[in-house]
C-alpha cells in the first residue's frame, strides 16, 4: 500500500523501507530547534548530571524569542544563560533577538522538504509549510533529543484536509484555520498528521501555507503537512538552501487516510473566536461586535510579511480609534527589513501603531506589550487561552490581521470587507 | 497506586496550569498558580498523593514542560484524562508523571478514592466499589516510569554504555 507524505519521512528517519500508523520507532532527528524558554535554561541542568554535550551542534538551531529583548532581571539572565550555553556547546545557528523561532529557521534556510525535525515549541508544525515532518516536544524530551540525536514516535494516522475553491478579499489563511478549530475542534486533529491539500492550498503563497500549519497546533495534531512543490522548493532556495529530492516525498496516489474532510473556501467568511478558545470561531456576521482595548498584530501565526501588508491595506490613510491601542511586533527582522522597504511599516505608524521589536512579544504573556486586569483584545495569534496574554482576568479575542486592523478603525470588532469596499 | 480524586473539566489547557505570567518564577512558586484561574483553591489544598481527573484533551497548548512539572511540585501522583493534549503526553512520562488515558472519567467525582494498576489498566473506584478501564500505559513509556522519568533513565543508559 501507499505511503503518505509523513509516512515517507517517518520511514526514512527510521531507517525502514515502510512505516505503518501505530507502531512505535525510533527516529534520527535531521534538526533540533530550541528557543530560549524551553532551550538552555531547562536543559543544562540535566546535561550537567549526565556529563553530555550536545550530539551533532550543527543540526540545532537556537533562537532568543519569548523573553528577547529581555523586560526585566530574571529575563535577562534566562538570555545571559542562553548565550553562555550557545558558546559553551558551540551552536553556530544561534538567532539572538533575530524574531520568533518558527519564522526564522525556515527563513535562515534550515528547512527543506523530506527533514524530520523537532522543536522545542508546540507551533513547530509550522514546518510542515516547507514538507518537513515537525513537531513540538518539551524540555526533556528535547534534551533526550540533544544527546542522543534520535527520539520515538508513535506513527500517527494522516487525516485529509482538502480545501477547494478561491477566497473573497478580506478573508485569509487565518480564517481558515480559525474554521477548521470551529469545525473540528480542538482535538480533530487527534495527536495525528494532518495533510492539507486541494487547489486552495496550492495556490497559497509560503507565509499563509505557514499560517495553516502553524494551527495544526489548535487542532491537536502532531504535525500539518502540506506537500512540496515549486512553490516551496522556491521558497527554500531563496532561503539559501537546497530543496533536494522534494518530488520523492510526495504522497502516493494509494496512501490510505484516516479521514478526509472538505471545505469550500469560497464559502468562507472572516471568523473571529471568542475567549477563551480557537475553537470558539464564528463568522465575523454571527459575533457580537465586542468592543476592545487593545489590538495586536504579532505572532509567528499574525506577523508575517504578508500579515503585516494585509493590516496595510486596510489601515492606509486611516487612524486607530481615539482611547485604543494597535501594537505591531513583526515575526522576524528580516520581516521588518522588508516591510520598511515597501513602505508597510510607515502606514502602520502613521495609523498610530505602537510597534515592538521582532519577537514573541506579548502573544503568550511572557514579554512586552502584555494586558491589565479586565483588558479586552483582538490579536492576530494563534490561541486565547484564559490569561495568555498577561492578567488573568483578560481576555483575547482571534482573528485575521485583516480583522483585526479593520477593527483598530472603529474601536470593536469589524467586518474587514466594509473598509475594503470603500 | 492509590489518591484521592481533584475533578476537572475538558480543555484544561497548559496556560491555566502554569500561566505564562509567572512562567520566570522558580518552579515553587509558579506551581502556586497551577489551575488558579479555574479552581483558585487547588494550589493550597492538594496533597501528596492526589489525583487529577480531566476530561478532553488535558494538557492541550503550549510545549512548556512546566504544566506537568507544577503538578508534580503540588504531590499530583497521576493525571487520568478521557484524552491528553500529545506534548503534555509525552512530558508528563518524561518528567516520571503518569498519564493514564481512561474513557470512564465520567464515573468518576471529586473526592472519591482511585486505585490504579499502571500496567495492566486496571482503575478501581474505592469509593463506590465501581470497576473502571483504563489503557495501559505502552511500555516504552513504563520504562520511563520505573526509571522516573527521561532523565534518570538516560543516566542508567549512559553508564551502562561506559
Ligand atoms: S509568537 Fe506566540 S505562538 Fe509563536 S512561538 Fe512565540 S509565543 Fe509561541
Amino acid at each position: 500500500m501507499g505511503q503518505t507524505i509523513a509516512e515517507k519521512i517517518i520511514a526514512k528517519a527510521a531507517g525502514r523501507e515502510t512505516v505503518a500508523p501505530g507502531e512505535i520507532v525510533t527516529c534520527a532527528v535531521d534538526l533540533a530547534m530550541i528557543h530560549d524558554s524551553g532551550g538552555p535554561r531547562r536543559v543544562k541542568p540535566a546535561m550537567e548530571k549526565l556529563g553530555v554535550g550536545v550530539w551533532d551542534a550543527s543540526k540545532i538551531v537556537l533562537i532568543s524569542d519569548h523573553f528577547a529583548p529581555c523586560t526585566d532581571a530574571e529575563s535577562a539572565s534566562i538570555l545571559k544563560l542562553t548565550r553562555e550555553w550557545a558558546a559553551e556547546q558551540n551552536i553556530l545557528n544561534f538567532y539572538d533577538q533575530q524574531g520568533i523561532c518558527h519564522v526564522v529557521t525556515p527563513e535562515r534556510g534550515h528547512l527543506r522538504p523530506g527533514m524530520f525535525a523537532v522543536g522545542g515549541d508546540s507551533h513547530s508544525p509550522t514546518g510542515g509549510a516547507f514538507g518537513s515532518y515537525m513537531f513540538g516536544i518539551g524540555a526533556t524530551d528535547m534534551l533526550g533529543v540533544l544527546v542522543t540525536g534520535e527520539t520515538w514516535i508513535k506513527v500517527p494516522h494522516t487525516i485529509r484536509i482538502d480545501w477547494s475553491g478561491k477566497f473573497g478579499v478580506g478573508v485569509a489563511a487565518k480564517d481558515m484555520a480559525l474554521k477548521m478549530c470551529a469545525t473540528l475542534g480542538m482535538d480533530g486533529g487527534g495527536y495525528q498528521s494532518i495533510l492539507y491539500t486541494g487547489d486552495t492550498i496550492e495556490n497559497l503563497e509560503m507565509m499563509e501555507r505557514m499560517t495553516l500549519c502553524n494551527m495544526a497546533a489548535e487542532l491537536g495534531a502532531q504535525a500539518g503537512l502540506i506537500e512540496p512543490d515549486e512553490t516551496t522548493a522556491a521558497y527554500v532556495k531563496a532561503a539559501g538552501a537546497d530543496p533536494g529530492d522534494w518530488q520523492s516525498f510526495l504522497s502516493d496516489p494509494d496512501a490510505s487516510y484516516q479521514t478526509t474532510h472538505k471545505f469550500d473556501a469560497a464559502q468562507l467568511e472572516p471568523q473571529v473566536a471568542v475567549p477563551h478558545s480557537p475553537a470558539n470561531a464564528a463568522d465575523i456576521g454571527d459575533v457580537e461586535k465586542a468592543e476592545i482595548d487593545q489590538f495586536y498584530i504579532g505572532a509567528c501565526t499574525g506577523a508575517k510579511l504578508n500579515d503585516l501588508k494585509m493590516a496595510a491595506s486596510i489601515l492606509k490613510g486611516n487612524k486607530v480609534a481615539p482611547g485604543k491601542r494597535l501594537t505591531i511586533a513583526p515575526a522576524s527582522s528580516r520581516i521588518l527589513i522588508e516591510a520598511t522597504k515597501q513602505g508597510v511599516i510607515e502606514i502602520l505608524l502613521d495609523a498610530g501603531a505602537g510597534l515592538l521589536p521582532p519577537g514573541c512579544g506579548a502573544c503568550a504573556g511572557y514579554g512586552v506589550g502584555v494586558l491589565a486586569e479586565d483588558e479586552i483584545c483582538l490579536a492576530s495569534t494563534a490561541r486565547n487561552f484564559q490569561g495568555r496574554m498577561g492578567a488573568s482576568s483578560s481576555k483575547v479575542y482571534l482573528a485575521s490581521p485583516y480583522t483585526v486592523a479593520a477593527s483598530a478603525i472603529t474601536g470593536r470588532i469589524s467586518d474587514p470587507r466594509e473598509v475594503l469596499a470603500k | 497506586m492509590r489518591g484521592r480524586v481533584w475533578k476537572f473539566g475538558d480543555d484544561i489547557n497548559t496556560d491555566v496550569l502554569a500561566p505564562g505570567i509567572y512562567i520566570k518564577l522558580p518552579l515553587d512558586e509558579l506551581a502556586l498558580h497551577c489551575l488558579e484561574s479555574v479552581e483558585p483553591n487547588f494550589a493550597k489544598q492538594v496533597k501528596e498523593g492526589d489525583i487529577v481527573v480531566g476530561g478532553h484533551n488535558f494538557g492541550m497548548g503550549s510545549s512548556r514542560e512546566q504544566a506537568a512539572q507544577v503538578l508534580m511540585e503540588l504531590g499530583v501522583a497521576a493525571v487520568i484524562a478521557h484524552s491528553f493534549g500529545g506534548i503534555f503526553y509525552r512530558n508528563a512520562f518524561n518528567l516520571g508523571l503518569p498519564a493514564i488515558v481512561s474513557r470512564d472519567v465520567d464515573q468518576i467525582a471529586a473526592d472519591q478514592i482511585l486505585e490504579i494498576d499502571l500496567r495492566s489498566g486496571s482503575l478501581k473506584n474505592k469509593t463506590n466499589g465501581d470497576e473502571l478501564t483504563s489503557e495501559a500505559v505502552p511500555e516504552n513509556l513504563m520504562a520511563l516510569i520505573e526509571a522516573g522519568g527521561l532523565v534518570p533513565f538516560l543516566e542508567n543508559k549512559l553508564t551502562k554504555k561506559s
